[in-house]
């Protein structure tokens, strides 16, 4: 199908984005990669009357180390994510989920920023930006707010985001050698959404792990950390009691790729992974 | 309709310059205005990759971009790799392998497959069949278009 009608305006820096924002308001809508607006547009699921197209601004693309802090700009592109190394080096959970995250064309225009704000349910970066503790910043002609990437995810595609603001960067702590993850997704074809999906960091510790952030995607409703995983100090023989008690304190979303008790099952299976990979020094990187 | 924009491109190495619909995607224009029907339109929406055109020397899905969002871009269609034989041992391969029956998705598992041998990197089938998995093809079963895809890695690896 074809897209309806809608006014296009080439944004080329963030102040003409938030003059588009005060004339327009809500009905006007961020274009950044289009992998995720554009078949909703085609769908005609998404109707706005004004696109405002942000990828002139090039402020908002790249990749920094600050602080021991990397900062990634919204606009940077899935393909520029994976093939960095400062992403490789400092954040490999991203450097190894990105190569989940849809396929080469659509990698190769997707936004880093586009993918957490349009907050799919079944989208990657969404649960790693969770388990990695990512600080997101918004910006709006009057203020900037740091919004924790736990509380900007509020439901299905529904974020803290206000139609006035931009998410501009991403804030995300880098990883140490004392930082174990996992990443792991269940989908039908490789690139496609997640059918689960499990991302997980941890702390390691002499006596096992501490401070586990683990973040089931592709069931609920938005990336949350398991309270039961995060309140647990475990050893590695208490994996499968954990990933038990994970799995059935899910209320997965049925769908067309199974059941809520079918998608309960493949998690458990997928956080038992993602516990044991935590447990191997070094078997993730 | 909404106001036509203007915009300025280069399309297989020729400018164009032309007022669109700022609704009307990359591959409509290429289509509808400039008469390139070597890319095609599957589903529309991201998934089958029949669309798949190369914009700033990357591959992209034509159906996710809008035409008014190429103003100064470099736009490169099959026509165009065709013309500069870039992709000729890829056809090549493709015939001798059967890689293709009704050749819907052709044009666009060429370009895929163009961006993966320009890579340089040796993979095996499965890695193939993965960074191939946006494209979709409905005839062969893929494995014909793997051992093409196969058959033109390791000629380049055997060069280099």
């Amino acid at each position: 199908m074809k897209a309806s009608t809608f006014k296009y305006l080439h944004a080329q820096s963030k102040d003409e984005a938030y003059a588009a924002f005060a004339e327009y308001g809500d009905e006007a809508v961020i274009l950044a990669g289009g992998q995720s607006l554009m078949p909703m547009l085609n769908m005609r699921l998404a109707q706005p009357a004004v696109l405002v197209d942000i990828n002139p601004i090039s402020e908002l693309s790249g990749i920094v180390l600050l602080n021991q802090q990397l900062h990634i700009g919204a606009t940077t592109r899935h393909v520029d994510v994976a093939n960095a190394d400062l992403i490789a080096a400092e954040l490999p959970l991203i450097g190894c989920a990105i190569k989940q995250v849809a396929h080469r064309g659509i990698r190769n225009r997707g936004t880093f920023g586009g993918s957490l704000a349009h907050a799919d349910p079944a989208a990657e970066m969404p649960a790693c930006a969770v388990a990695l503790d990512a600080t997101f910043v918004l910006q709006s002609r009057a203020e900037e707010r740091r919004v924790k990437a736990v509380d900007f995810f509020l439901g299905v595609m529904t974020t803290d985001r206000r139609p006035d603001e931009i998410l501009t960067t991403i804030e995300l702590p880098a990883q140490t050698s004392n930082d174990a993850w996992a990443f792991h997704e269940l989908s039908r074809r490789h690139g496609d959404f997640a059918l689960v999906g499990v991302a997980a960091t941890a702390r390691r510790r002499s006596e096992g792990l501490e401070e586990l952030r683990l973040v089931v995607f592709g069931c609920e409703e938005r990336p949350r950390i398991s309270k039961i995983a995060a309140s647990t100090s475990l050893s590695q023989k208490d994996a499968l009691e954990l990933a038990t008690a994970v799995a059935e304190d899910l209320d997965p979303m049925s769908d067309l790729e199974g059941d809520a008790k079918t998608k309960r099952i493949q998690a458990r299976t997928l956080i038992q992974r993602a516990l044991d990979d935590l447990f191997v020094e070094g078997a993730n990187g | 309709m909404a106001e036509m924009l203007p915009i300025k491109l280069t399309v297989n190495g020729a400018v164009v310059s032309k007022l669109v619909d700022p609704r009307q995607h990359l591959t409509d224009f290429l289509r509808i205005d400039l008469g390139l029907t070597g890319s095609h339109l599957g589903c529309e929406h991201g998934v089958c990759g029949a669309c798949s055109v190369r914009v700033n020397g990357q591959v992209i899905r034509g159906c996710l971009m809008l035409a008014s969002q190429t103003d100064g871009a470099d736009v490169q269609t099959i026509e165009g790799i065709f013309e500069a034989g870039e992709a000729a041992e890829l056809i090549a391969a493709f015939v001798a392998r059967n890689a293709l029956q009704c050749g819907f998705c052709t044009p666009g598992m060429l370009l895929t497959a163009a961006e993966i041998v320009a890579e340089g990197k040796l993979l095996d089938r499965q890695e193939i069949r993965n960074e191939l998995s946006g494209n979709i093809c409905r005839c062969t079963g893929y494995q014909s278009i793997i051992d093409a895809v196969e058959m033109v890695l390791l000629e380049k690896l055997k060069e280099a």
